[in-house]
């Protein structure tokens, strides 16, 4: 897949990212060669695969509903454990 | 006597202090000079503590360290500040483990050389001329240099095993799971391990006892993943100093432990030299006892492509993070390669594209981990490890693959499809090639260090690799 400069244009724009004139004709070029690689991927028959986005298969981990340690150094300072103004 | 000092793995130096042979003082002391010696050629060390106590070892930049700068080498966290510690920092501490430093790495862990710093490569020490793999270079570069007596270093693709594999040192990814990611800066989310980089397996194992185990702030890292290794009896008592050992260690054999080799790990573009010597371990292992099979593991090969498409999916939605508000720095300085990436990603999860790129790649991980669990499980293979190289070559020339991206994450053929599958994997050093280290790969089952550090010891107690140590005379 070749990627063209109009292309990396939108891309960059939509990871907010500002490139220079080089940097986009670099990317074009180096991302063109990167999913000529990734085509490769076509060759698999996926066919009723269900996909992997996480190993372990876990889902909905919950924890106990309790006060646990915080970051007060984050916050402008506090008063009896909580924020204040 | 100070060379003495750092030359002990991380249990000989408890089993000294311990005897008294030498204070907690003289021995960071001798680690803080050897330090100032060689640091400024290697730039292992982002930051060195040189009030450091207790036993040194050296972080990842990538990890948070509570009060201490961690810049993930970029400019984008230069002046960082975590206000709190990595679970695994936290753990350390509580073991009264000092941080001697910090260690450089490619930015935000984005790398197989150690070349995307942005305060400079870390060198080899076994050749300055060449990169000493990353992304945890410094980590495995202070270990291979006796600069810590161990270090952490955080696995994506291949990021531990690989520098510990180049410079010729043990490097452990856990099994995703295992250790709890909490204050490791992410790259890719479901990828990301943190680990051990020590002299010897035995201290790997050590350590990998002490970083484990949930915290309650990564939601995979829970109870029933790791409750069945590590087990007891591989701790070390620090009061007695006395060191309980496996029974299948302990045995000094591997007979009736079943090894897979995988031929698609011995194809096109497998260094000659490098196969030689992984051949020479595999003999070895038969050698101790174990039964050697030739398995297939026929996805492999898409490892690279599907890698390259999820990891920088991930990255893309990870990085968003650093938008000039919450961290400062403008996203222009950001690398060449995190934009590379972030790009990456952001292409391959745009409208249109999802499909193509995104969902396919996820589905070929599937296929990547049936792959391994096919192996593993009986009837099909029922081997109990799987083996082959690290690296598809030695060490490299500093720069050689810096302008040609492709060919650097190529580099990661024999470890990327491990993290696709969320499997634990070792490397241990099995020789040398132009002079250079090979690390050996061992590949266990899910959760199940326990037999991949069982044979790592056994291999690495028979041979003589880990007496070799890199000559630094600068």
């Amino acid at each position: 897949m070749k990627l063209s400069i109009e292309q990396v244009k939108k891309v960059a724009k939509l990871a907010n990212l500002s490139l220079t004139a080089d940097e986009e004709n670099l990317y074009a070029e180096q991302l063109s060669q990167i999913l000529d690689y990734v085509d490769q991927l076509n060759q698999v028959d996926t066919l009723g695969v269900e996909p992997t986005f996480n190993v372990t298969g876990l889902s909905n981990v919950m924890r106990k509903d309790e006060d646990g340690k915080s970051l007060p150094k984050n916050g402008p300072y506090k008063t009896k454990g909580v924020f204040e103004e | 006597m100070n060379n003495n000092i750092t030359k002990l793995t991380l249990i000989e130096t408890l089993k000294a202090l311990e005897e008294k042979q030498f204070s907690e003082k003289e021995l960071n002391e001798a680690y803080l000079e050897r330090i100032k010696k060689l640091n400024p050629s290697l730039n292992a060390f982002l930051m060195v503590n040189k009030d450091t106590k207790g036993i040194p070892s050296a972080i990842k930049d990538s990890l948070c360290t509570k009060d201490i700068k961690t810049t993930a080498a970029s400019k984008i966290l230069e002046n960082f500040i975590p206000p709190y510690n990595a679970t695994v920092v936290d753990k350390l501490l509580e073991k009264e483990i000092g941080i001697i430093g910090k260690t450089n790495c490619d930015e935000f862990t984005m790398g197989s050389s150690g070349e995307n710093s942005a305060f400079g490569p870390t060198k080899n020490p076994w050749d300055l001329t060449k990169v000493p793999g990353g992304s945890s270079s410094g980590s495995a570069v202070a270990v291979s240099a006796d600069l810590c007596t161990f270090a952490i270093g955080t696995d994506t693709g291949c990021s531990v095993r690989t520098p510990a594999s180049l410079c010729g040192v043990v490097g452990l990814k856990p099994s995703y799971g295992r250790v709890s990611r909490y204050g490791a800066i992410a790259m890719a989310s479901s990828f990301d391990q943190i680990g051990p980089i020590t002299k010897t397996v035995a201290d790997a194992r050590l350590v990998l006892e002490w970083i484990s185990g949930p915290d309650g702030f990564d939601s995979n890292c829970v109870e029933i993943a790791s409750s069945k290794t590590p087990r007891n009896d591989t701790s070390i008592s620090l009061s007695t100093g006395v060191i309980a050992i496996r029974q299948l260690a302990e045995k000094q054999s591997l007979k009736g432990l079943k090894v897979g080799v995988p031929k698609e790990y011995f194809g096109e573009g497998l260094d000659k030299g490098v196969e030689k010597v992984i051949r020479g371990a595999i003999s070895k292992l038969k050698d101790l006892g174990a039964e050697i099979i030739e398995i297939s593991l026929p996805y492999m090969k898409y490892g690279i492509a599907a890698y390259y498409i999820l990891v920088p999916c991930e990255i893309s939605s990870n990085f968003a993070r650093y938008d000039a508000i919450r961290y400062g720095s403008a996203r222009a300085e950001f690398g060449p390669e995190i934009k590379r990436r972030i790009m990456l990603g952001t292409f391959a999860l745009s409208a249109g594209y999802y499909d193509d790129y995104y969902a396919k790649a996820a589905k070929v991980r599937t296929l990547i981990k049936q792959d391994f669990e096919n192996a593993f499980n009986p009837p099909a293979g029922g081997v109990d490890v799987i083996v082959g190289p690290v690296s598809p070559t030695v060490a490299w020339n500093l720069g050689e693959k810096v302008n040609d991206p492709l060919s650097m994450y190529k580099a990661d053929i024999y470890t990327c499809p491990v993290n696709l599958a969320g499997l634990p994997g070792l490397s241990v050093p099995c020789g040398f090639s132009e002079g250079l280290p090979v690390g050996l790969q061992i590949i266990g089952k899910y959760m199940d260090e326990e037999t991949i550090l069982d044979v790592g010891e056994i291999y690495e107690q028979n041979t003589n690799w880990k007496e070799q140590k890199p000559e630094l005379s600068f």
